[in-house]
């Protein structure tokens, strides 16, 4: 095999140790899982308000950063849980009592910049309050590894994995069966008609930006656990642009699937050609990948079909 | 002939559950739409509002369910009544919860939610609990059979006569004391349309439903209703049984395509417009 081909098939021929293939592929698909985490945020708020959220990577950052300073003050873990949901409902209730109601029926351009103003307070606001240095968030999910079948596996990551199911689970469940859940339906789907059965849309986005702050809270938690809280965490959840564009805006399904995608394809372009040019490619293979899929796939792998009827 | 004209309603004013005085409706602050609107549904009536295109018909309805705010429209003159209280500044919810709820125009359903879902959106400000819930669906079907072969089907991919039956069934959910129907029968087979009306009267006979029915089809609509009144240019031109209405030659001529005397020359369309001018 010429050398060419030795640099092109390098993403797969790390499978020759099908062992650290493996690990691998489990430690991309569990990073991915965590930019699901953050993007779901987006697709939520996005589908009830068609507002792109552009604070929600800092929401990940403030929720963290709540927690870990509650912590830090020595108040019990899940008191501090608690503490930190009743915080994001608040901000919820805060943001729909300032922000959206004052912004019914803008172009959507001047919704993206008050979220873009409410992303920079946000996160000065979070450091005032917690200061700005790297805090450890110690929720108490054990350190280390275990290795089946010879494959190094964290648990942390694995419990990211685990509670990322759960939560879609959960969301899923919330969506599909409950009165509320299927009134955020009703309205991604036509504003105009759920008004008019009686659904009032500013409960609905408290409600919608509530269950993204909480969203945000376990993607933050689960990063935080992993690389301790501090500002780049808002940076990291950028990394859920990508996986919308790749998914599909409107899509839970294409939030999870594209998170994956990229996770793997990040982990696995970064193993196999990182080498060959000196590593960092995990840092922007994400936006090319992105970029090829603006081209050929704009609505994203989920995108919301459009039903027409003919 | 600019200003409005003083309507009794089809009983008197003493029993309207609905009545709207006079109301002006301007949009984004500068466009005036309806110029004294007056209207009266009695309780248990079936009420028609005619008119082309452009009209007022659907600004009538949405100032009435409130649905306007959405849209920047303002009402800014006169008054809206419902059961005696004055509505104008309600949430379209608080109407809802009241008993008013409007069947939009284009039929709305949810495209992306089952038939089912869609109906129990419908009855999202009910607090009676499920089981009351469950039995309005079972109504709504028996009303509307078509429907429930097609419970589980998104929305978006039924047939446009049963979207049309689908948003009336999400707004029976509701228990409404009265329902705003806004061209129920856009874009359908004839047919189609009689079926509806047909479920409609039964509606107001059997549940007690008021009607206000927006409607181009100005032959069906004053088949099934009792009173009407038309509305050209924002402004109601005439009002009346809707036997007498249906009878009415200049009604007859302008809106229900039969022609009086037999016109046979061109030289008669100047006849045609000088009548329309009396109506506008």
């Amino acid at each position: 095999m010429g050398e060419f081909w030795e640099f092109v098939l390098a993403p797969v021929l790390i499978f020759e140790s099908w062992q650290f293939g493996m690990e691998v592929v489990i430690s991309g698909l569990l990073a991915g899982v965590m930019y699901s985490l953050v993007a779901l945020g987006f697709v939520l708020i996005y589908k009830a308000s068609g507002m792109f959220n552009f604070a929600q990577g800092v929401l990940v950052l403030f929720a963290a950063l709540n927690l870990a300073g509650f912590i830090g003050l020595g108040i019990p873990i899940p008191l501090a849980i608690l503490l930190t949901i009743g915080i994001m409902i608040l901000f919820a209730v805060v943001v729909e009592y300032l922000i959206l109601r004052h912004l019914v029926n803008q172009e959507q351009i001047i919704l993206f910049m008050a979220t873009i103003g409410l992303a920079f307070f946000l996160s000065a606001f979070g450091e005032t309050i917690w200061g700005s240095d790297v805090k450890k968030l110690d929720i108490g999910i054990p350190q280390g590894r275990f290795e089946p079948f010879g494959i190094q596996i964290q648990y942390l990551e694995l419990t990211a994995g685990a509670v990322a199911a759960a939560l879609v689970t959960g969301l899923a469940i919330f969506f599909n069966k409950t009165k509320i859940g299927r009134a955020l339906r009703a309205v991604a789907d036509d504003h105009q008609a759920a008004l008019s059965v009686g659904i009032n849309l500013r409960t609905i986005w408290i409600i919608v930006w509530a269950v993204s702050g909480i969203v945000a809270l376990v993607a933050g938690t689960m990063w935080g656990a992993k690389s301790g809280v501090q500002f780049s965490l808002s940076e990291i959840a950028l990394k859920a642009l990508p996986v919308l564009i790749l998914g599909g805006f409107e899509s839970i399904p294409g939030a999870i699937i594209g998170g994956l995608i990229i996770g793997l394809g990040e982990k696995l372009a970064e193993v196999g050609w990182g080498p060959y040019v000196g590593g960092a490619i995990e840092d922007w293979f994400a936006y090319i990948l992105a970029m090829v899929f603006l081209v050929f796939r704009p609505q994203g792998l989920f995108g919301e079909k459009i039903i027409e009827r003919v | 002939m600019s200003e409005a004209p003083v309507t009794n309603g089809a009983n008197g004013a003493a029993q309207a559950l609905l009545s709207v005085n006079n109301i002006e409706v301007i949009y984004d602050h500068v466009i005036l739409v309806l110029k004294g609107v007056s209207l009266e549904v009695p309780r248990g009536g079936i009420v028609a509002l005619l008119g082309a295109n452009g009209a007022g018909k659907t600004t009538t309805l949405k100032s009435i369910s409130n649905l306007l705010g959405a849209e920047r429209g303002d009402v800014t003159k006169g008054s809206i009544l419902y059961d005696g209280i004055p509505v104008q500044s309600l949430d379209p919810n608080d109407l809802v919860r009241r008993g008013v709820i409007q069947v939009m125009e284009g039929r709305h359903c949810f495209p992306h939610l089952t038939v089912d879902e869609n109906l129990l959106t419908g009855a999202y400000t009910r607090r009676d609990g499920g089981a009351a819930i469950r039995d309005s669906v079972d109504k709504v079907y028996e009303y509307f059979p078509r429907l429930k072969e097609r419970r589980s089907a998104l929305a978006g991919y039924i047939s446009g006569g049963e979207q049309q039956m689908c948003a009336i069934g999400r707004a029976l959910m509701s228990n409404p004391s009265t329902m705003l129907l806004d061209e129920p029968s856009m874009g359908l087979a004839p047919q189609l349309v009689e079926e509806i009306f047909e479920i409609v009267k039964r509606l107001n006979q059997q549940e007690g439903v008021s009607i206000l029915l927006a409607e181009q089809n100005t032959n069906m609509a004053l088949r099934y209703a009792d009173y009407g009144y038309i509305l050209e240019s924002g402004r109601v031109v005439m009002d009346g049984e809707a036997k007498d209405l249906a009878e009415n030659e200049d009604v007859k001529e302008f809106y229900l395509g039969v022609a009086g005397e037999s016109r046979k020359s061109f030289r008669d369309v100047k006849h045609y417009k000088r009548r329309k001018r009396w109506l506008a």
